[in-house]
C-alpha cells in the first residue's frame, strides 16, 4: 500500500521543480544568473522584489489584473445564475440548442477573437479599460459558469422551489434567501474557475489593453524585450503572480475534490 | 459452514479510547451455531454494523477474537474467511451481465467453467432471475439488483456465513415483503448461517430463529422472537419490540411485593432483592385487561391500528397502553385496568428482577 | 420534471446579451473580412471564397495544422493515462489528501505567460536547472533555440507539467464518489486490483473522463500563450502551432482576409469536435 504513495510523490516533486527554480532565481541578482549555474542563490537578495514593490508600472500591473479578474467573476456569476436556473428548471423553445451554442463559445480559439475584439472594443470606446478585459473573458467564462451551475442546480430537487412558493416567498426572495445558500458549493466552484481562467489568460488581456489597464502579464512580457533579459526581475514578478492562485486554492482546498466533478459525477 | 464465536470483543473507533463511551462495542461474548438464521436488532448507533463488519473481516477489533470453528480469524481478510456480505444498497458490477455478476466470485477462485455454469443457474433459479441472466445488471430494478448481490454470496457453496447489512433499505415496501419471504426461503434451502442486521423489528422477528438485541454497544438479550416478546429481559427490549411497546410503570418494591400508587400489583413470581435501584413494572399492552375491576384510569386516546385497537389511558401522570379486540371506549371515559399477573414483571435499573414461577 | 416555460428566455437574457455581443458581432466581422479584400482606407472588394481556397491550399496552413494535430494527439496520449494513473494512486482518505490536491492544483493557476517564462528560465542551456543538468550532468546536448526536437520535447513536457493536474483532479473526483461498499464487495469476491479498476472504477469515471478529454482536446488545440512565450514559434516555425500562426497573420501581418478565413476554418474544426463530444456526453441523459 505504501508503494502507491510514490506515484503522487514523484509527480508533486516534478511539479515543484520549475517553481522552485523560479523562486530561487527571484532571489538572485541578474549578474549571478547570467554568470553561471547555482542551485541555491549564492548572494541572496531582495532587490528584484524591491523593484516591483516600488515601481508603479510594475505593481499596477498586479492591481489591474486583480481588478478585471474580480470584475469578470462578478459579471459572469451574475449573468450565469439566472440562466443556469432556467436551463435546470424550465424547458423552452430552443433551449438545448442555446445550451450547446453557449458551450461552443468556451471551445473557441481565443486567437480567433483577438483582432475582432480589438476592433470591436475600440469602436465601443472601452479599449484599455478593466471592463473590456472583464467582458472579453466573460465570453469564455459564462458558458463554463452556466454549465457548472446547472449541474449543481439540477441536484437540488424542485420540491424546494415549490415549498418556498407555498410558504409565500416571492421569486427573488426565494432565489436569494433559499436557493443560493443551497448551491453555495457550486457558486464557490464556479467563482474559482472564473478566477482561474481570467487570471491566467494573456492574449486577450494584452490585446485589449495598452497602459491604463495593463495586466501584470503584459508588464512581464515587456521585461524580456525592452530592458534586455532581466531574468531575476522576471522571476520575482512570476513568483508574485503565483501567490494569488495559491491563496485561492488554499481557501477552496476542501472543495477541490468534490468541486472538480462540476456537479456531474 | 462454521460455528462462529466472538470472545471478549471490544471495539473503539478512536486510537486511544479512555471512557466506556469511546467504545462502539463494549463487551461481546457470543456463539452462533452452524446454519442458523440470526438477526442483530437495535437502533441506529447501537453497534450492530460494527459487529457485522468485524465478523466479515472488513474491520479488525480493538480487542478480542473472532473464531470460525475454533480457528482464530480475527486478522484474516474477508476473502480468506469465506464469507459473503450484502450491503444496504445493491452493489453490482455495472459492466457485466447478470450471469457474469453471479459467476464473478467463482471465477476469481479458479472454479471450472462447468461448475460455474451449474451453480449460477441453480442460484438464479432460486432467486427467480433465470430470465435475466443475459441482461446487463445495471438496467435492473433495485430489488433485482439486491437479489444479484445476494446471489453472489450464495453462489459459493463453501461459504461460512452470509451477512446482511440492512439489505432492504432501498427497496419499495411492497417488494420488501416479497424479498423478506424469499430470504427465509433461501435460508431453508441453502442451510448457510445467515446474520441479518436491522433496526426494523418486523424484519428481524420474521427472519430469525434467534434475535440478538443490542443497545449502545451491548448485547441486551438473545432469544427467539417469542421469548423476546413474551419475556423481555430488559425494558429496552420490551420497549423496542412490539407495537406498541411494553408499558413501563414506575413502582416501589417493599417486603418482596410491588406497589404502584400504593396499590399492590401481583407479579409473575418472586422478586429479586433490589436495593437502591430504580424499579419499574413492565407489562405489555396485550396483557392489560379492561374491565369492571382494577386500577382506575382515564382514556386519553383511542387508535385503531387495523389489526387491533390501542387504548391510551392515563393513571394520574402515568400513561398505560392497552390492546383491545373491538372494544372502543371514548376519550375522557373512566376505565378499570387489570394487569395479568403472569406477564407482569418488575425491572430494576432496566433489567428484569422477577423470577419465572414454575407453573 | 422541467416545466415548459417560455419565461426561461427572460432568465437567459443577460447571458444572451453578453455572449452575443462578444461572439456574434466579432464573428460577423470575421465573416465579413473572410470574403473581402482590402487595401486600406476602408475600401473592400468582394473576393468570394478565394481566401478560403487560398488558406486551405497554403503549405503554411497545412504545416501549422499538422503540427497542431501532432501536438494535441501527443498531449492526449500522455496526459489522460498519466492523470488517471496518478488519481488511482492517490490516497482516498486522510490528511495528506488536501495537501496533495493543493500542490497539484498549483500549476493550473499560474498565468500562462509565467508558465512559458518559467520553463524558459528552467531550460536555458547553461544557467537553467534543467538545461544545466541535461547538458552538463547527463551529457545530453540540449538547446531549445537551436534544435527543433528539443523545442518540441520542451513544449510537450511543459504542457504535461501544466495541465495533467486537471485530468488528475477530474479523475480523482470520479474515483472518490464511489462508495466504500463497492470496494468491500470486491474484496469479498476476491477481485484483483485490475478487476476493481476495470469493473468498478473505470465505469464510474466515465463522465468525468469524457469531460477531461474534451477540455484537454479543446485547450490544447487552441493553445497560444505558453508555447509562444517559450519558443516564439521557433526555431524557425517548427513549433508554430495553429493559434500562433493565426495571430501572426492577423495581428502581425494584418492580412485580414487570410486571417479571417483561417479563423473560420479553425473555428469550424473545434465546433465539429465539440458537437461530437456533446452528443456522446448527453446521449445517456433522459
Amino acid at each position: 500500500m505504501k508503494y502507491r504513495a510514490i506515484v503522487p510523490t514523484l509527480y508533486i516533486i516534478f511539479l515543484m521543480l520549475p517553481i522552485y527554480w523560479l523562486i530561487a532565481m527571484s532571489f538572485k541578482t541578474t549578474n549571478e544568473i547570467l554568470g553561471g549555474f547555482s542551485l541555491f542563490p549564492e548572494k541572496f537578495t531582495f532587490e528584484n522584489y524591491m523593484v516591483i514593490f516600488t515601481d508603479p508600472s510594475w505593481y499596477w500591473g498586479y492591481i489591474n489584473s486583480i481588478i478585471y479578474v474580480s470584475l469578470n467573476t462578478v459579471i459572469s456569476l451574475a449573468a450565469a445564475l439566472p440562466a443556469a436556473y432556467a436551463f435546470s428548471r424550465f424547458r423552452f423553445m430552443g433551449d438545448k440548442h442555446l445550451f450547446f451554442w453557449l458551450l461552443t463559445n468556451r471551445m473557441a480559439p481565443a486567437a480567433v477573437f483577438a483582432l475582432p475584439f480589438f476592433q470591436l472594443y475600440s469602436a465601443v470606446g472601452i479599449f484599455d479599460t478593466h471592463l473590456a478585459v472583464a467582458l472579453a473573458h466573460a465570453l469564455f467564462n459564462i458558458p463554463l459558469a452556466v454549465w457548472i451551475l446547472e449541474g449543481f442546480m439540477s441536484g437540488v430537487p424542485k420540491e424546494l422551489d415549490e415549498t418556498a412558493y407555498v410558504d409565500g416567498y416571492s421569486f427573488p426572495a426565494f432565489f436569494v434567501q433559499v436557493f443560493i445558500p443551497t448551491i453555495k458549493a457550486g457558486i464557490g466552484v464556479t467563482a474559482f474557475f472564473c478566477f482561474m481562467f481570467s487570471w491566467v489568460e494573456l492574449l486577450l488581456a494584452k490585446t485589449l489593453t495598452a497602459v491604463a489597464a495593463k495586466p501584470i502579464a503584459a508588464v512581464m512580457t515587456k521585461t524580456s524585450s525592452s530592458a534586455g533579459f532581466e531574468l531575476g526581475l522576471l522571476a520575482a514578478a512570476g513568483v508574485l503572480t503565483i501567490i494569488p492562485g495559491a491563496i485561492v486554492i488554499y481557501f477552496v482546498r476542501n472543495y477541490i475534490a468534490k468541486g472538480f466533478a462540476l456537479g456531474r459525477v | 459452514m462454521a460455528r462462529i464465536t466472538l470472545k471478549n470483543l471490544k471495539h473503539s473507533y478512536y486510537p486511544n479510547p479512555k471512557t466506556p463511551e469511546d467504545y462502539a462495542l463494549k463487551e461481546i461474548d457470543l456463539s452462533w451455531t452452524d446454519g442458523g438464521a440470526y438477526a442483530l436488532l437495535g437502533p441506529s448507533g447501537c453497534g450492530k454494523s460494527t459487529l457485522l463488519n468485524i465478523i466479515s473481516g472488513l474491520l479488525i477489533p480493538s480487542q478480542g477474537q473472532v473464531l470460525f470453528d475454533d480457528a482464530d480469524v480475527t486478522h484474516l481478510s474477508p476473502a480468506d474467511r469465506n464469507i459473503a456480505q450484502v450491503f444496504q444498497f445493491p452493489v453490482i458490477y455495472d459492466t457485466m451481465t447478470v450471469y457474469n455478476n453471479l459467476a464473478f466470485p467463482l471465477k476469481n477462485r479458479g472454479v471450472g467453467a462447468e461448475k460455474i455454469d451449474q451453480r449460477v443457474r441453480e442460484i438464479a433459479h432460486m432467486l427467480e432471475l433465470d430470465e435475466m441472466l443475459d441482461k446487463r445488471a445495471s438496467g435492473l430494478t433495485p430489488d433485482n439488483k439486491q437479489k444479484i448481490s445476494m446471489g453472489r454470496g450464495l453462489v459459493r457453496d463453501d461459504v461460512n456465513v452470509i451477512m446482511f447489512d440492512e439489505p432492504l433499505t432501498v427497496i419499495d415496501p411492497l417488494l420488501k415483503w416479497k424479498l423478506r419471504s424469499k430470504l427465509k426461503e433461501l435460508h431453508q434451502k441453502a442451510k448457510v448461517t445467515m446474520i441479518y442486521v436491522t433496526h426494523d423489528q418486523t424484519e428481524a422477528l420474521t427472519f430469525a430463529d434467534q434475535v440478538v438485541v443490542m443497545q449502545e454497544g451491548n448485547i441486551v438479550q438473545i432469544g427467539t422472537p417469542i421469548e423476546l416478546f413474551e419475556r423481555p429481559a430488559h425494558t429496552f427490549v420490551g420497549h423496542f419490540i412490539g407495537s406498541p411497546g411494553m408499558n413501563v410503570i414506575p413502582c416501589e418494591v417493599k417486603d418482596g411485593a410491588a406497589f404502584f400508587n400504593g396499590l399492590q400489583v401481583e407479579v409473575e413470581g418472586k422478586i429479586n432483592p433490589v436495593e437502591n435501584a430504580r424499579t419499574e413494572i413492565g407489562i405489555r399492552p396485550e396483557f392489560v385487561g379492561i374491565g369492571k375491576t382494577g386500577i382506575e384510569a382515564k382514556v386519553r386516546k383511542v387508535v385503531d391500528l387495523g389489526r387491533h385497537i390501542v387504548v391510551e389511558a392515563m393513571i394520574g401522570e402515568v400513561k398505560v397502553n392497552a390492546v383491545t379486540d373491538g372494544l372502543m371506549p371514548n376519550p375522557g371515559e373512566t376505565l378499570h385496568l387489570s394487569f395479568a399477573p403472569h406477564h407482569t414483571r418488575v425491572y430494576a435499573d432496566g433489567w428484569i428482577a422477577t423470577q419465572e414461577s414454575k407453573r | 420534471m422541467k416545466t415548459i416555460n417560455q419565461k426561461g428566455w427572460f432568465f437567459v437574457l443577460p447571458v444572451l446579451i453578453l455572449v452575443a455581443f462578444n461572439a456574434l458581432i466579432p464573428l460577423m466581422t470575421v465573416v465579413n473580412y473572410s470574403v473581402q479584400e482590402t487595401f486600406g482606407n476602408n475600401q473592400f472588394f468582394w473576393q468570394g471564397l478565394d481566401w478560403f481556397e487560398n488558406v486551405l491550399r497554403s503549405e503554411r496552413f497545412h504545416g501549422a495544422l499538422g503540427r497542431q494535430a501532432l501536438f494535441t494527439a501527443t498531449i492526449l496520449a500522455i496526459e489522460i493515462p498519466l492523470g488517471v494513473g496518478i488519481a488511482l494512486a492517490m490516497p482516498r482518505k486522510g490528511f495528506w489528501v488536501p495537501i496533495c490536491l493543493v500542490l497539484m492544483a498549483l500549476p493550473l493557476l499560474i498565468p500562462w505567460n509565467v508558465v512559458g517564462a518559467m520553463w524558459n528560465i528552467f531550460t536555458l542551456p547553461d544557467i537553467g536547472l534543467a538545461g544545466y543538468v541535461l547538458n552538463n550532468v547527463l551529457g545530453i546536448e540540449y538547446d531549445m533555440t537551436q534544435n527543433a526536437f528539443a523545442a518540441w520535447t520542451t513544449i510537450i513536457v511543459m504542457d504535461v507539467w501544466h495541465w495533467t493536474s486537471l485530468v488528475v483532479l477530474l479523475a480523482y473526483a470520479g474515483i472518490i464518489s464511489i462508495p466504500d461498499p463497492y470496494y468491500q464487495a470486491a474484496k469479498i469476491d476476491g477481485a484483483s486490483s485490475w478487476a476493481v479498476f476495470r469493473h468498478i472504477q473505470l465505469p464510474k469515471m466515465n463522465k468525468v473522463l469524457t469531460i477531461a478529454i474534451l477540455l484537454r482536446f479543446m485547450d490544447s488545440f487552441n493553445i497560444y500563450t505558453e508555447p509562444f512565450v517559450l519558443t516564439g514559434g521557433g526555431p524557425g516555425n517548427s513549433t508554430t502551432l495553429l493559434s500562433i500562426d493565426l495571430v501572426k497573420t492577423a495581428l502581425g501581418q494584418f492580412d485580414l482576409g487570410p486571417a479571417a478565413a483561417m479563423s473560420l476554418i479553425y473555428f469550424a474544426v473545434t465546433l465539429l469536435v465539440s458537437w461530437l463530444f456533446y452528443t456522446i456526453m448527453t446521449k445517456d441523459d433522459k
